[in-house]
């Protein structure tokens, strides 16, 4: 080691948890349930515990039948049926049949360590049958979690990042963290990192994804930044997953750098039109009905230039949408909304009176599912929802692309041990959540399931560093 | 606009867009119905919550989050600030201001009047007599006295109440037919009973910390059923008294002790514990600025509680004179400060949960 380290006190623990958030918590209450001694290692301050997961809201489990929150069963066939879907078939079926037969009633054991559900939120009744909601969201659910570790007499810094393992014949020895100015060293039985993905990383998005990266907003916490990852790759760990990739999706420009969370969203794409700074129309809004489309549309707003694209929508519009956390640009014209937002506003003009033109409406504008009022002879098109904006007050979103998680994932083995290259575990080194969601998840993204890995493989994982001791 | 109803408006513009909070209370599912909000509204949101602070502590917008997001506490300051605008007459609005001292202040005047009455009247001797018998409290204080002072103190804040609750209505731009709905005074009326919006769906709420528990409900509970007692209890002595000719004190067998017994213990142990709680609690979620206005509340009812026990205890004895005087005079000025104390949260929370049964039924604002 360069750095000068202490011993921490206890010198050596049975199973060593690094991170916070719900597969950190959910290795950690299960190793402890099963008589191991736990130490969590959790890089953010108490206020800002939890990472990602305190931005969640609600988790997908298989169940035979309805509950009191579910409105009704869903099976492990259909389940993995939806995985295909999303994934395009880029899953690992062993390892994702791990994770949904894992799943089975999982909301129970939840609640037997304090979590509380209600049923699907207005808005998200699509996913009323097949994922349950956390009563007050992620944070709520974090809280749960750590009132009920601590109960069980798991140990708990806060403020302690994790920079080095110390891992010798492919078994960890011990990990070296940094807690306010004091560096100290921890040596445990088995490790489970349950740190997150690298999304954080700025420095790190711009190496894999381009400088574009520098442009884009965190959607979760700023703690989350691979330290865990980087290590086990220098010591020769397995990856899946593309690294330059990640779920991103096109929130309000005005959001926080990070931490900006659920609130950020903007729902307005399908009922006006999307351009970019030189005022061009770039992709089909009405493709799709929005949940479906939400993550492409992030992915195509950073590929436009400065990686910020503005939504246009009149006031027939309006109220069609969930609302937002910041109020939209208004103005009588379409040049004085154009200039709110310093773009060409004879060029917007120019766009949008060619969109009007090319609205064809033939049936009956619908918001609520596919309406088939497409443009003619427009490129690109907007195949639904297309209707002339022409009724002022005009209103305007910037979008900017936020990333909710990165793909790059230690792969594992079926009791979530960490692999080597040539596929052979670590002797003690076992991972769970975001950081190992590559096993499951190549692409794509299904809603709810980011808990699931996390909490199917953080008690998998919990139990077999357990068995370590 | 106020700084404080900036700060209502900045916070419920991010919970619209969040909503993770929606399975709390009532007022997330108020908020959900609407895409912008005025400042009436605001009024009657603030009215609508309970305070129980489970938005607080699942926000993952709380401070220090740059969004430092406090629901609880915009709630509570806005909430204080509506209790002097509606307040009726005018000049009771700025009792609000230093609560804790005018309840303290009005009070104390309250007994020392009394006291001072009562023994200019009696003499030093015959106040410190002890007297047994019907009629014994009227040896301190004339029959009539009692009668026509509390009865019309009472009516005249009843009524002050009332105002107040119409301006309530007015002010928070709620609609006349909606308060002439029996369905949704039906409503209100078990929200009130079974406390339904401190449960946080079936939970509790988030007092002391951010754990959930039943303990302020339990509290609350004891508090609201020991008040009831207490009010049933005087009631029906109202009616011996004065309708059956059956004059005070009455046999610790008879209905008005037996309800003033069980409904004093019961408000002595709620508002202890009301009081413990805030003493106890995490202070965040909160608007210290109401601490005297919530204690001065509290306190007095646990003292017109604890004062009419002693009073039944002593009612032999030569002290009776004096600790009769003490407990009117505490039920003077509970019933002088009712328009302009915490208990008007009664009037406004129920009126606000009226409003809530239309609008939930409606599924529109
Ligand atoms: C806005 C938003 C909404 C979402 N909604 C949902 C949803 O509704 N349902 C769903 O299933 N998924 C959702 N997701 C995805 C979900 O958040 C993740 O899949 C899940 O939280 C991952 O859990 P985790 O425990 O692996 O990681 P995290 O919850 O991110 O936890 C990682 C923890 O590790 C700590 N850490 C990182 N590095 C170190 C270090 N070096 N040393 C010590 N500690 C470290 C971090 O501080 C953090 O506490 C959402 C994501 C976002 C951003
Ligand atoms: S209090 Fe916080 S978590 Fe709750 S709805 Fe508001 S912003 Fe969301
Ligand atoms: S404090 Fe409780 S009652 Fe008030 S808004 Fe928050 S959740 Fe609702």
């Amino acid at each position: 080691m360069s750095k000068q380290s202490t011993a921490y006190s206890p010198q050596k623990v049975d199973v060593l948890v690094v991170g916070g958030g719900n597969a950190a918590l959910c290795a950690a209450i299960t190793a402890r349930q099963e008589g191991a001694s736990v130490l969590v290692l959790e890089s953010s301050p108490k206020h800002f515990r939890g990472g990602n997961s305190r931005h969640t809201r609600n988790i997908r489990y298989i169940h035979p039948a309805a509950n009191s929150f579910l409105t009704g069963p869903y099976t492990e066939e259909e389940c993995y049926q939806d995985l295909l879907g999303v994934t395009k078939g880029n899953t690992v079926e062993s390892m994702a049949r791990i994770v949904i037969r894992g799943s089975n009633n999982v909301g129970d054991w939840m609640m037997e360590q304090g979590v509380h559900f209600q049923p699907a939120m207005r808005g998200t009744l699509h996913l009323s049958r097949t994922n349950g909601f956390f009563l007050g969201g992620g944070k709520a659910l974090i809280n749960a979690y750590y009132a009920r570790a601590e109960k069980l007499g798991v140990k708990i810094e806060y403020d302690a990042t994790v920079d080095d393992l110390e891992i010798e014949n492919d078994e960890f020895r011990a990990a070296y963290f940094q807690q306010g100015d004091k560096y100290y060293r921890v040596e445990a039985k088995a490790v489970v990192l349950a740190s997150g993905g690298y999304q954080a990383n700025l420095e790190w998005l711009k190496r894999s994804w381009g400088p574009t990266a520098a442009n884009f907003l965190i959607r979760g916490t700023p703690y989350d930044k691979g330290l865990m990852l980087k290590v086990m790759m220098d010591h020769g760990a397995k990856t899946l997953g593309d690294p330059t990739q990640g779920h991103c999706v096109a929130i309000d420009g005005r959001a926080p750098k990070f931490d900006g969370g659920i609130c950020t969203r903007l729902d307005c794409v399908p009922f006006g039109i999307a351009v970019n700074k030189e005022c061009k129309r770039f992709y089909n809004e009405g493709e799709e009905i929005w949940p479906k489309r939400y993550a492409i549309w992030g992915r195509l707003v950073a590929g436009q230039p400065d990686q910020i694209a503005y939504i246009i929508i009149d006031s027939k519009s309006i109220d069609l949408f969930m609302p937002s956390v910041f109020p939209p640009f208004v103005s009588d014209t379409i040049e004085g909304l154009a200039s709110q937002f310093d773009i060409d506003p004879d060029a917007l003009k120019a766009t949008v009176e060619e969109f009007n033109a090319h609205c064809k409406p033939t049936k009956d504008f619908d918001s609520g599912k596919p309406d088939g009022n497409a443009t003619e002879g427009l490129e690109p098109p907007k195949t639904n929802w297309a209707r002339p904006i022409n009724q002022p007050p005009y209103y305007g979103y910037m979008l900017r692309p936020g990333i909710t998680f990165s793909y790059l994932s230690l792969a594992l083995t079926e009791r979530c041990f960490v692999k080597k290259q040539d596929d052979t575990p670590f002797k003690n080194i076992l991972a769970a959540g975001e950081l190992t969601s590559g096993n499951v998840l190549g692409q794509g993204y299904m809603a709810g399931f980011g808990m699931t890995i996390g909490t199917v493989f953080g008690r998998i994982a919990g139990k077999e560093a357990a068995c370590l001791k | 606009m106020s700084e404080i109803m900036n700060e209502a408006h900045r916070v419920t513009t991010i919970c619209n867009a969040c909503r993770y909070c929606e399975g709390f209370c009532a007022v997330f599912p108020a908020m959900e119905l609407r895409r912008t909000f005025t400042d009436e509204e605001l009024k009657y949101f603030s009215n609508l919550c309970h305070n129980c602070r489970g938005c607080y502590y699942c926000c993952q917008y709380a401070p220090p989050h740059e969004f430092q997001l406090n629901y609880p506490k915009a709630m509570a300051e806005l909430r204080k600030e509506t209790y002097s605008e509606f307040a009726w007459p005018g000049f009771m609005g700025k009792i609000f201001k230093n609560n804790g001292m005018a309840v303290f202040g009005i009070t104390l005047a309250a007994i020392i009047v009394l006291l001072a009455a009562a023994i200019g009247a009696n003499g030093v001797q015959a106040f410190f007599t002890a007297y047994t018998g019907p009629e014994s409290f009227y040896n301190i204080i004339p029959y009539s006295v009692m009668l026509v002072v509390f009865t019309l103190i009472f009516l005249f804040s009843l009524f002050c109440l009332g105002k107040g609750m119409a301006a309530m209505w007015k002010i928070t731009g709620s609609k006349p037919e909606v308060f002439f709905s029996l369905k949704n005074h039906i409503q209100a009326v078990k929200d009130v009973l079974v406390l339904r919006y401190l449960d946080g769906n079936g939970e509790g709420c988030n007092y002391p910390d951010d754990r959930f528990s039943f303990i302020r409900r339990k509290f609350h509970h004891a508090t609201f059923y020991g008040f009831a007692g207490c009010f049933v209890a005087t009631l029906i002595a109202f009616f011996y008294d004065h309708v059956m000719g059956w004059p005070a004190p009455y046999d610790f067998a008879s209905l008005p002790v037996f309800f003033g017994t069980v409904g004093g213990i019961a408000l002595c142990i709620g508002t202890g514990g009301l009081a413990y709680l805030k003493f106890v609690m995490d202070p965040e979620p909160y608007d210290a600025s109401t601490t005297s206005m919530d204690n001065a509340f509290t306190s007095l009812l646990f003292l017109v509680s604890l004062s009419g026990l002693l009073l039944l205890f002593m009612r032999s004895t030569s002290l009776m004179g004096l600790m009769l005087c003490i407990h009117l005079g505490l039920v003077l000025g509970l019933f002088l400060t009712m328009p302009c104390s915490k208990f008007v949260h009664m009037v406004y929370r129920y009126a606000a949960l009226v409003r809530n049964a239309q609008e939930q039924r409606d599924g529109k604002a």
